[in-house]
């Protein structure tokens, strides 16, 4: 299995790790028994995403997927981070191995549910903004 | 992952392949383009060739305890499993024997051909290995019945290293009459091997293990019992096992095996210094393993899990250091599960995720081990930083073992 040199580089010097102190939204998906959990931290300001953090635990792709997606959500406007699909965080990677995809339909989950988060603590009903998030990656996988 | 590969690797991934020794290439390469006739053929190039062969058998009946006549060249082990337990289950299958007994962590070559036999009808009695990581000699004895066809139990296990009670289980099986197999490709040249000794009736080995080349391996099978032939064509290997020898690589087998059995014990006292200081090292580091019995283990073979930390994640960390080693997690596996071996002795998928095997040989230098328990605490260290699991662990949300 061969990744991209993009995803290398992401893994090897990941972009905006750690937490937010006073983060407004945060969001964790995935689960341990299947190898990969994603947190995000955001810093809402005037629905603009003024800061991303992340922590994963995962594999290469997983910590990349994270790296990239913070970089292609910070500074953007909700509504904008809100339509990040896992598909543009593969394109941006210059792809990824077939077994891995599931690592960027993570990270687009991660960014949602911290958004998801961010509405609540406001008072607002996420789910029409954002929509049903579904936490389904692990489907096929360790019989959950 | 092109740009990324130091010159020089650190290698700690012996249990996967090795590297061809000097002295095995040196001997296999006049049978390129010097020596490079069919050992069948009548005139005197064929001859060479075909002595070169029987030279290596000498060598291999040798290493093994057993009868040249015994031993069958093969393409790899996972050949020489196949061809063990097919070929005995279609035999004993015609005397109305039709149960096999195993282990729960063998090696795919054998668990997926008994799966093979299990839609044919046959039934397959896999032994539990325990937390050790090692099959329970009462437990083979107990599951022994009248229909019992075959008992098949690895020498050594491939990713944690645990040897099982092999001479143990080859003489309850004589004492039974069954026939016994043994998938020794991680033992032969880290434990001493007697086949008649230890009661082995098959024996599987893989040349690549060994500083021999990838592609050649051995079954040896006891003169007692004639199996099916696996692979039917020419009358080579005494009409056992057709195809086109392969002449340099039978003829560095040979060499490879020579020099294994010969130098267990040198390597052994080396590797078992270097086991000791890695052990004592990693063992320093919060939350983690040992997986496998800590003194029945090959001396080369150690394999860790790090909780808190992914195994895939792991090795890029260490290859991007240089380091070259190998994990059971699902993501190093091609599946979605962490391996069957992590399993099998109890341990829950957070915790098989991130394990990590090191495996040596006799190339192994003491260089290499400092700079890989130097580099090794950092990683982990700074794979847990950013690790959310690792967050629960500490606040004791989530999972305990041990």
């Amino acid at each position: 299995m061969i990744y991209s040199d993009k995803v290398m580089d992401h893994f090897s010097n990941p972009r905006n790790i750690g937490e937010i102190a006073d983060a407004n939204g945060i969001g964790e998906v995935g689960n341990a028994k299947c190898g990969d959990i994603m947190k995000m931290y955001l810093k809402i300001e005037d629905g603009i995403i003024k800061d991303v953090k992340f922590k994963t635990f995962g594999c290469g792709a997983a910590i990349a997927t994270s790296s990239i997606a913070t970089e292609m959500i910070k500074g953007k406007p909700l509504e904008e981070a809100l339509k990040l699909t896992n598909a543009a965080v593969v394109e941006a990677l210059d792809g990824l191995p077939p077994a891995k995809i599931h690592c960027s339909v993570l990270a687009e989950q991660a960014i949602k549910t911290a958004i998801a988060d961010y509405y609540k603590r406001q008072g607002i009903d996420p789910t029409p903004i954002v929509g049903e998030i579904k936490d389904d990656h692990c489907d096929n996988c360790c019989g959950i | 992952m092109k740009g990324q590969m130091p010159n020089t690797t650190i290698y700690f991934d012996n249990a996967a392949t090795t590297r061809v020794s000097d002295s095995v290439l040196n001997a296999m390469l006049p049978y390129f383009k010097e020596e490079y006739g069919n050992p069948s053929s009548i005139y005197s190039l064929g001859k060479s060739s075909a002595i070169a062969v029987e030279q290596a058998r000498k060598k291999a009946a040798d290493a093994l305890g057993c009868e040249e006549k015994e031993i069958y060249f093969t393409s790899c082990g996972s050949e020489s499993d196949n061809w063990a337990i097919l070929g005995t289950a279609k035999m004993m299958a015609a005397k109305g024997k039709k149960h096999i007994i195993t282990s729960v962590f063998e090696h795919h070559a054998v668990l997926h051909t008994l799966a093979v036999l299990e839609k044919e009808g046959f039934e397959v009695t896999y032994l539990p290995v325990y937390s050790n990581g090692i099959v329970r000699v009462e437990d083979v004895k107990a599951a022994i019945r009248p229909d019992t066809a075959l008992v098949t139990i690895m020498y050594a296990n491939n990713e944690i290293g645990t040897i099982q009670p092999i001479p143990e289980i080859g003489a309850i099986c004589k004492e039974q009459g069954v026939i016994f197999h043994t998938d020794a490709v991680q033992a032969v040249g880290n434990v001493h091997i007697n086949v008649k000794e230890q009661n082995i009736d098959m024996l599987s080995l893989s040349g690549h293990k060994i500083h021999a080349q990838k592609g050649c391996g051995i079954l040896y099978i006891n003169k007692k019992y004639r199996i099916p032939n696996f692979l039917n064509g020419g009358a080579q290997e005494r009409g056992r096992r057709a195809g086109t020898e392969n002449v340099p690589a039978i003829v560095g087998l040979g060499v490879a095996l020579e020099e294994a059995a010969a130098g267990i014990d040198a390597k052994n006292a080396k590797l078992k210094k270097f086991s000791g200081q890695i052990i004592d090292s990693v063992m320093k580091i919060d939350r983690v393993h040992l997986n496998g019995d800590r003194e029945k283990r090959l001396a080369g073979n150690l394999n860790f899990s790090f909780e808190g930390v992914e195994g895939e994640s792991l090795l890029l960390q260490l290859d991007l250091h240089g380091i070259a080693a190998s994990s059971g997690s699902a993501c190093t596996s091609g599946s979605l599960d962490p391996s069957h071996v992590l399993l099998s002795i109890g341990l829950p998928h957070e915790v098989a995720h991130g394990s990590l095997r090191i495996s040596m040989s006799e190339y192994t230098t003491q260089q290499e081990v400092d700079t890989l328990l130097e580099v090794l605490p950092k990683i982990i260290e700074k794979l847990r930083d950013m690790s959310p699991l690792w967050e629960h662990i500490i606040k004791g949300e989530t999972f305990k073992i041990g």
